[in-house]
């Protein structure tokens, strides 16, 4: 083999790699696509986890909104307030006061709480049961107690408890929603992290009927709208609902209820809660559904 | 006539996935949706065309008046290589659906070895420029049937109770065993 051949070898093995090289950096330069550098830079700070909390398909695509102005920067339900700021740093604007938001069950009717219709053998889930008959509860707005929520929760911040009750850990909880969307009674809650009062009761019978079904049901008396001094606590279709954007969280509507249907959270009380539910995380595998 | 013959070999007898199997990946990783498996289809037919008529230029104008034919798997390989890189910027630039559609399946077609194989095959059995065309066409819609089958097949038995050993991988085996089989039916057909 004589050098030329090597040399015409290399020389247009070369050539072709130079030509193609050539080729793909200038098709890069011509095919360039202008990218919003902002939407990479969205990309980088929020969580990532695509849970669809925001109500975009994934995080690509809430990063695109924002930077179209379709979404929020606060709208990553996952990242929360330092997120929201950083989103907000990118974008050049300023957001408004973003407050943690976590879940909530608005029912307390438990096993022991509720009476019961009869006796649901069906799938363990509270979807399936309200396909049927609505389990074996009789309230017909209470929560079934399935675990369809804590099932849906990406962050596993939602136990069932031994009486059959959603237990959210707010440490936990991101207020992505997907409880809230899951729960086929809409008893699944978000709410600021402050509030400090809620009507846990979503029943809308009469109170003598309300009564019956279950011991912690709101039986729509009026105690707490008269004691309320702040005007904003009404009962509204046989349901005390609370209006926040008066309440003072004074609980003092929690004090008069006569079937305790109202929540006021005071410190000490949660930590008597979290104590408890620590205790019933470990009941719940022996407990029957 | 001729013609004809080809693409239907091509595409039938010699079916790149069932027969010669070539493009194996492919055929196993992208075959679990028909949507998919169509959109990948396309994708490859489409950088085969392209790329057998970019071979054969670059084999019969560069490496056989040099007599460096030993050199063609390199040139080859490197045609292929920069030629899937340039029509996915292109793409990405003149329809953003269409690069959303095929965009995961654009860089897996780089390392595909039917592309490979179809571009050696074609210089193997001594076609000119028009037959090396339909030869790409047919080898193309050939893999684009071999994988809307296989995807067509695993949907449903999505909705089947396998035995519980045969889950997964062995299932596919299988069922691309047999599929192979049957293609074998079409040897006869020319």
């Amino acid at each position: 083999m004589d050098l030329q051949s090597i040399l015409i070898a290399a020389g247009s093995m070369g050539g072709l790699g130079l030509f193609f090289a050539a080729g793909l950096a200038i098709a890069n330069k011509k095919l360039q696509v202008e990218e919003d550098p902002r939407v990479t830079r969205i990309m980088e700070v929020i969580p990532g986890a695509n849970c669809g909390g925001c109500g975009f398909p994934g995080c690509a695509g809430f990063a695109d909104a924002v930077v179209k102005g379709k979404a929020k920067a606060d709208g990553c339900p996952v990242g929360g307030a330092d997120v929201a700021a950083k989103i907000a740093a990118i974008m050049g604007v300023e957001i408004s006061g973003g407050e943690r938001r976590v879940a909530r069950c608005m029912c307390q009717g438990g096993l022991e709480e509720i009476a019961y219709q009869g006796e649901y053998l069906g799938a363990l889930s509270c979807i399936a049961a309200t396909l049927v008959s609505g389990g074996k509860k009789l309230c017909e707005f209470g929560c079934l107690g399935l675990g369809d929520c804590a099932a849906a929760c990406p962050f596993d911040a939602i136990k069932i408890s031994a009486n059959r009750l959603p237990v959210v850990d707010n440490d936990k909880c991101t207020g992505c929603g997907k409880c809230v969307d899951v729960c086929p009674r809409d008893l699944m809650h978000l709410h600021p992290i402050s509030y400090k009062v809620r009507v846990l009761c979503q029943n809308h019978d009469p109170g003598r009927y309300a009564t019956k079904v279950c011991t912690r049901s709101c039986i729509a008396c009026g105690l707490c709208e008269k004691k309320c001094p702040f005007d904003a606590i009404h009962v509204i279709d046989n349901l005390a609902v609370i209006d926040y954007e008066k309440c003072k969280h004074c609980g003092l509507c929690a004090t008069v209820c006569p079937n305790q249907a109202i929540e006021h959270i005071r410190k000490k009380k949660i930590v008597k809660e979290d104590a408890a539910a620590a205790g019933e995380k470990t009941a719940v595998s022996a407990a029957q559904p | 006539m001729n013609l004809l013959i080809i693409f239907i070999s091509a595409a039938l007898i010699n079916n790149f996935v069932l027969s010669q199997f070539l493009g194996i990946c492919p055929f196993v990783g992208v075959s679990k949706k028909i949507d998919s498996a169509f959109s990948m289809g396309i994708a490859v037919t489409f950088v085969m065309v392209i790329a057998a008529m970019v071979t054969w230029l670059i084999y019969h104008l560069i490496l056989v008046p040099f007599r460096l034919e030993i050199l063609e798997y390199v040139a080859f390989i490197l045609v292929i290589a920069s030629l899937v890189q340039l029509v996915e910027m292109f793409i990405r630039k003149v329809s953003k659906p269409l690069y959303d559609a095929l965009g995961i399946f654009l860089p897996l077609i780089t390392t595909n070895c039917a592309i490979l194989g179809l571009a050696l095959n074609a210089v193997l059995n001594d076609y000119n420029f028009t037959e090396t065309l339909f030869y790409a066409i047919g080898a193309g819609l050939g893999f684009t049937l071999a994988l809307v089958i296989m995807a067509g097949i695993r949907e449903e038995l999505e909705l089947v109770d396998v035995p519980h050993s045969f889950r997964g991988a062995a299932i596919t085996m299988v069922i691309a065993g047999s599929l192979a089989l049957a293609f074998m039916g079409f040897a006869g057909l020319i």
